[in-house]
């Protein structure tokens, strides 16, 4: 464990200095429940006005919004703003004076800087749309729970989705030792992340064409594959495939991470004198 | 013992795009980009053993810093040797910069947010320094910079002068044997360049920390390094002690005279270099004319309240160094050249 310690300490630092965002987690829930409750009637009037089965059923649609909701931040929809300072400012060579792997420690602060505002948000919004609603009287509108298998294989398959997401992110963060303010990446990626990922229509709802592009790309991991895992949409004994392409996709943009890692570093001009 | 830091011939050249001006320029600059060729290092060589603290000094764009970052393995330079304590940085980068602390003046490596002991306590995890080195380590430092009162301030609220005492600190917690300070005293008041200067001076002499100091303050080099190593367009103009470096330049001195009156003074063997009301500062070569007989003569034709012989400050050797090399500059080999996109 000994040599896992640089790692967990910039982690923990990172995460404490992440739980101060506080305020912004709540202002975010806010606007997150209008926007999940928009986006259920919007599902509601579509569900009423077809006699055809979906491949998903409504109360499953209801859920997995709010599962996307909860657990929105962990998507990989932006650069982590201290690297982005650190390389603008120069900054950046104090971190490649450190005696760790460059990749790993940038891929521990993407954890950090993923699992912090994950949590502050998760946690309410899931009592909120759990509980509170009913006492509204929109049980219909409700986050189900999950069966006792679904809700285990969704926490091993939301553990994979993490891994993924810093995977992406930490490609995200080099890509900014070549374009230095990685407005254009961001842009790029926050729409391809967020539909793709089906955290605006749930991947089950695209036409059948598309269905194999889905299959093909990372980023059903990170919403639609552990969302439907707890919903049952994703039988138990689907379960290990999920894992398993998660885990794939992740070890090959790690890879690809530290090719690019590793040439930006032989390129990088330090910014100023 | 062998060398500390070997350098031969090092080269590092820059690519610069550039970007013709205006809109139809920025259009232009879409399809066919000129970039210019930069050399920062073109053939730095220099050999320090250890325990020395030598200043690295030269006019802003001379290659100080891309040095000092090819040393910390930041940079990978084009050609050439390089080697501390037998490592070659950018090759061995781990287990080189375990040995190593740096000190960047315009950044700081602490954390912007955290209290500095905080930061500090990263630092150890980072480096994997033990609880029993830290403490003796930390205890030592916070002493002798004097931090106490700063451990649980967040970083974005101390001064400059307070965050560049900290920021050496952060660099030495793992008592590295070799340190690289570029510009650490830059924008700081007197008595934060004092505190600064005393602490590298112990650190050098008392701790035998092998020092390279880069710098635009000629007081630093004076008040600490016995060898100045001077550079201009990427190469070394002069490698020695201070002395020698005046020596080359030219062997000046200056004699500065207060008058009693306020007449004019002139003598053939010595110019007039500035006049402050009676105070006068002539300047004189000791081989044409020795002290005593200057002396002799102004004070045998004027009435002379107080008087005393000194070398020219270090800034104007430093500057008449630059000025002879700042015609070279522009010749510099930038060369324009269409590259590919």
């Amino acid at each position: 464990m000994r040599g896992m310690k640089p790692y967990l300490a910039i982690f923990s630092a990172r995460f404490r200095m992440m739980m101060q965002y506080r305020a912004a987690a709540i202002a975010g829930l806010w606007t997150q429940i209008f926007f999940g409750l928009v986006m259920i009637m919007t599902y509601e009037s579509f569900y009423g006005s077809t006699k055809q089965t979906q491949p998903i059923s409504f109360a499953q649609i209801v859920s997995y919004v709010w599962l996307g909701q909860a657990l929105l931040a962990l998507l990989p929809w932006n650069v982590d703003s201290e690297v982005r300072a650190m390389v603008r400012s120069g900054a950046v060579a104090y971190e490649l004076c450190r005696p760790v792997d460059l990749y790993s420690l940038w891929f521990m602060r993407a954890m950090a800087w993923r699992t912090a505002p994950t949590i502050l948000r998760a946690v309410p919004m899931t009592l909120l749309a759990m509980f509170a609603l009913p006492l509204l009287g929109l049980g219909e509108w409700r986050l189900r729970p999950p069966s006792a298998a679904g809700g285990l294989g969704f926490a091993g398959a939301m553990v994979c989705a993490l891994l993924l997401s810093c995977a992406i992110g930490t490609l995200m963060n080099i890509s900014l030792m070549w374009t230095v303010s990685g407005d254009g990446v961001v842009i790029l990626l926050t729409a391809l992340v967020s539909l793709l990922s089906g955290m605006i229509i749930p991947l089950p709802l695209f036409p059948d064409w598309a269905q194999p592009l889905l299959r093909a790309l990372p980023f059903a991991g990170l919403v639609d594959l552990p969302y439907r895992v707890y919903l049952g949409n994703i039988a138990p004994s689907g379960l290990p495939s999920v894992l398993l392409r998660q885990l794939l996709w992740t070890g090959a943009l790690v890879l690809v991470g530290r090719w690019l890692l590793a040439r930006g570093m032989r390129k990088i001009v330090v910014q100023g004198g | 013992m062998p060398p500390q830091i070997v350098v031969e011939d090092l080269v590092k050249t820059y690519q610069i795009a550039m970007r013709a001006p205006g809109l139809w320029g920025s259009v232009r600059g879409l399809v066919h980009r000129k970039c210019r060729e930069l050399r920062a290092l073109d053939g730095i060589g220099f050999s320090i053993d250890a325990g020395e603290l030598v200043g690295y000094i030269g006019p802003n764009g001379a290659g100080k810093s891309t040095t000092v970052k090819a040393l910390s393995g930041i940079l990978v330079p084009d050609s050439g040797r390089c080697e501390v304590r037998g490592r070659v940085p950018w090759r061995q980068r781990v287990e080189h910069v375990a040995e190593i602390g740096v000190v960047f003046g315009q950044r700081t490596q602490l954390w912007w947010d955290l209290p500095v002991i905080e930061s500090f306590e990263l630092l150890r995890d980072i480096y994997r320094v033990s609880p029993a080195r830290y403490r003796s380590a930390s205890d030592e430092l916070i002493a002798l910079l004097d931090l106490a009162p700063l451990l649980d301030v967040p970083v974005r609220q101390l001064s400059l002068g307070q965050r560049m005492r900290c920021d050496l600190a952060a660099a030495l917690i793992h008592e590295p044997p070799v340190l690289f300070l570029d510009e650490p005293t830059i924008g700081l008041d007197a008595v934060s360049k004092l505190a600064v200067r005393d602490f590298v001076r112990q650190l050098s002499r008392g701790r035998g920390v092998t020092v390279i100091l880069t710098t635009h303050d000629m007081d630093d080099i004076e008040a600490l390094c016995d060898r100045v190593i001077v550079i201009a367009s990427g190469r070394v103009l002069c490698d020695g002690s201070l002395d020698d470096l005046r020596s080359r330049v030219s062997r000046e001195r200056w004699l500065t005279v207060d008058l009693a009156g306020d007449e004019e003074v002139s003598d053939p063997q010595a110019t007039i270099v500035r006049r402050e009301g009676s105070r006068l500062c002539l300047s004189f070569d000791p081989l044409e004319i020795s002290p005593a007989e200057l002396i002799a003569r102004i004070t045998a034709r004027h009435a002379v309240r107080d008087l005393f012989v000194e070398n020219p400050p270090i800034e104007t050797i430093v500057a008449r160094l630059y000025e002879t090399t700042e015609a070279a500059r522009f010749h510099a080999e930038e060369t324009e050249t269409a590259c590919a996109e």
